[in-house]
């Protein structure tokens, strides 16, 4: 932008005497001449802090702004920075926020979505500039308990079920377990559903999928048997695949050894 | 039982050498089946024996095939450069490092140390000055020498085993080989040269330098196959399939791989050709799918399905088509054919409880428990189908601390013995081709690698490093 704004000066200073010379000179004047404003102007270009050239002065410069807003978008409540730029202005100031210094940055958190504008005078005139911030509306309430998804009702209310070593067969201790899924699984006929069947790190990997995979028809047919449609449950060993946990310890292969219900969406 | 107590003290008597006559018939086919035991470990373990009775269980005595056979001394003076290429002296490198470790290896020789050889050794058969090496201190019955350099890019070997106690006629072998002069290619002529002198040293049997091991291996952030050159060298990743695969088992003709996966519609048996480095199509059959097994003349799957419920042993055509049950009470896993009959199938069932090794006909018929006690899982049936070996917890459960060893047991009496020693879970093991060797997984490095050894349980040696690795599986040759 003030590379711009620079080569625009340039131009308006020596466009004028430039032409004069085309006027009551000779082409090779001309081209002299032109040669050498050229070098001037790169001159003076390059060297901002040159000194002016000779009258006529020049005309004060127009002042330049910019303003911008880090993130453009946030949620209520949550704060932005909003930066400006300005050159040549004695002047600055934006709407709402009221006289500010020709450079610098403030934390904004509006309450609604915001376009903050900005005004820049000086000598040369008056720039605009301006930036919008959208507040975003915070997101609904959790709905109440009562409607909670099935998912999540099957993660609160259906339990894994667990098998003593090398073992298929239901626990009498994994009774309450059985009848607390049958009660939800009836109550909530559109659910479907897989049981994967998991075994703890002894034993051999071959074995162990074998193992899973009775585990998890044993759930399954204990469900069946207490009226769940067998078209709801999808079965899946991971032997000793995907543990539960993973230290070597009586605590840990209990946790290894079940079967595990998961939500089918 | 051979290493019952009854047994222990007949054994402690004897110092040297010791045959079970039961078992030396039916293991004649791979060499006489012997004891035999250092002086020093006798007395080592007879002094926990007299000192220690609480530590008997763990006693334990080497044995296995091959041991107490005079092995020939092989001298292997390294390969000399025929040419001033500047790649020579990696190739050379390569190449006789391979062929030592080939040799050493094998099982079938006894390797004569570096340390023993003469200043000049020879690299062609004129250079040969018979009585530096056939006597003390190399003593070498055999030698195998040669030349090797690169020309051009192309990698030229020259190699002889001499018979070096018979100055009159001693070649027993001369042989020449060409091919790009690259490290792989070092490598696989080394393999090549390595199976010739074996094949004339260790009694008509094929070496098995050349032969391939398949494994798992979760060192891509998944359970794929992998396979590699029996020694570890030139690992490489088969599948792609970002899913749990398993139980690679090769066929016979080594033109595919079969194993297990994890799929969308649960465990299927899946192949994958190693002629066209691909997946194949293969049919789904639901239901748990594992553990496949290639009949020994490549036309029948072996395999464990729950298709009808419980797992069970099934078989099926090479293709996959006409799948039929054989067992009916299981669950039932881990066929593995007798590979000298075909009319055999080993497996592991839990019908009784605890996992215990079968045998049965491929027909199903006659089914016959293997093993007493425990957990046993993972048999592998013996080239010459006399053994099998097998991962066996002896005692077993809550509180029992045993460990998970290799077994070998002889099928006729039932008689086995043990084959490691050294900690970790041991599991899946595979015979080589040749019968001398196993291979098998072991925890015993802290984690899950591959390891091979001799089949008397000797010359150990880990296989794999990277990432954890399990359930290898040896080509047919």
């Amino acid at each position: 932008m003030n590379r711009t704004s620079s080569d625009l000066e340039c131009t308006h200073f020596w466009g004028p005497q430039g032409r004069n010379n085309v006027k009551s000179k000779s082409l090779k004047w001309f081209t002299l001449v032109l040669a050498l404003s050229a070098i001037m102007m790169l001159g003076a270009c390059k060297k901002k802090a040159a000194p002016p050239p000779p009258p006529p002065p020049p005309a004060p410069p127009s002042p330049t702004a910019s303003l911008s807003v880090d993130p453009t978008s946030i949620d209520k409540g949550q704060s932005a920075t909003l930066s400006w730029q300005t050159t040549n202005a004695t002047d600055v100031s934006i709407d709402g926020i009221g006289a500010v210094q020709p450079n610098g940055s403030q934390q904004v958190s509006p309450a609604d979505s915001t376009t903050y504008h900005l005004t820049a005078k000086g000598a040369g005139g008056t720039q605009e500039a301006t930036a919008r911030l959208t507040v975003n509306a915070p997101p609904p309430p959790p709905p109440p308990a009562a409607s909670a998804s099935d998912e999540q009702l099957f993660s609160q209310n259906v339990k894994d079920v667990y098998f003593d070593y090398d073992k298929s067969d239901l626990r009498s201790d994994q009774q309450s377990s059985i009848q607390a899924d049958m009660l939800f699984l009836n109550q909530h006929p559109n659910v479907n559903f897989t049981i994967e069947g998991h075994c703890d790190e002894r034993g051999s990997t071959e074995y162990n999928l074998a193992l899973g995979d009775q585990r998890a028809s044993s759930v399954k047919n204990a469900l069946t048997a207490g009226g769940i449609n067998a078209s709801r449950i999808k079965t899946i060993s991971y032997g000793k695949e995907k543990p539960f946990c993973t230290e070597s310890n009586e605590a840990c292969w209990q946790q290894n050894r079940r079967g595990h219900f998961v939500y089918q969406k | 039982m051979l290493l019952s107590h009854k047994y222990r003290n007949t054994i402690l008597s004897y110092a040297g050498r010791i045959c079970f006559k039961q078992m030396d018939s039916s293991a004649r086919p791979i060499s006489q089946h012997c004891f035999r035991f250092r002086q020093s470990a006798a007395r080592l373990i007879a002094a926990l024996c007299l000192l220690l009775p609480a530590l008997q269980a763990q006693d334990w005595v080497k044995t296995g095939t091959n041991m107490g056979v005079e092995k020939a001394r092989l001298a292997v003076p390294d390969f000399k450069a025929s040419s001033t290429d500047p790649q020579n002296s990696a190739l050379q490198k390569t190449f006789n490092d391979t062929l030592w470790n080939d040799l050493d290896n094998s099982g079938v020789v006894e390797l004569v140390s570096k340390s023993f050889y003469p200043l000049q050794v020879p690299g062609d058969p004129s250079e040969v000055t018979f009585p530096a090496w056939n006597a003390p201190p190399p003593n070498a019955a055999m030698m195998a020498f040669g030349n090797l350099g690169a020309t051009g890019g192309n990698l030229t070997v020259k190699g002889w085993l001499f018979d070096v106690k018979n100055t009159a006629s001693p070649q027993v072998l001369g042989k020449q080989y060409s091919d790009k002069a690259t490290d792989e290619a070092a490598r696989q002529i080394a393999h090549k040269f390595a199976d010739e002198i074996i094949y004339r040293l260790g009694g008509g049997i094929a070496g098995i330098a050349e032969s391939k091991i398949f494994f798992v291996s979760d060192r891509s952030g998944h359970k794929e196959i992998w396979v590699m050159d029996y020694d570890g060298s030139n690992q490489q990743q088969l599948t792609h399939l970002g899913s749990i695969s398993l139980s690679p088992r090769p066929s016979p003709d080594g033109s595919r791989v079969a194993f297990s996966s994890l799929t969308k519609s649960g465990w299927e048996i899946m192949m994958y050709s190693l002629d066209l480095n691909r997946m194949v199509s293969f049919p789904r059959y639901n239901g748990t799918n594992l553990s496949p097994s290639w009949s020994p003349d490549g036309t029948k799957l072996a395999f464990s399905s729950s298709r009808g419920g419980e797992s069970e042993i099934y078989l099926a055509d090479a293709s996959g088509g006409a799948p039929h049950r054989l067992t009916s009470k299981g669950p039932d896993v881990s066929p593995n054919w007798n590979r000298k009959t075909s009319a055999q199938i080993a497996y592991v069932s839990g019908s009784t409880g605890l996992p215990q090794v079968y045998t049965m006909e491929a027909d199903g018929t006659n089914q016959q428990r293997m093993t007493d006690q425990g957990y046993a899982v993972s048999p592998s049936w013996s080239p010459n189908g006399q053994f099998l070996t097998l991962a066996w917890v002896r005692k077993y459960g809550p509180g029992e601390p045993g460990s998970r060893d290799i077994y070998l047991m002889d099928i006729a009496s039932k008689q086995w013995v043990q084959l490691t020693h050294d900690g970790g879970r041991n599991d899946s093991p595979s015979w080589s081709p040749d019968g001398r060797h196993i291979v098998f997984q072991s925890s015993r490095s802290g984690s899950e690698q591959i390891w091979m050894m001799l089949a008397d349980g000797t010359k150990t040696r880990q296989l794999t490093f990277t990432g954890h690795n399990s359930q290898p599986n040896w080509s047919w040759k």
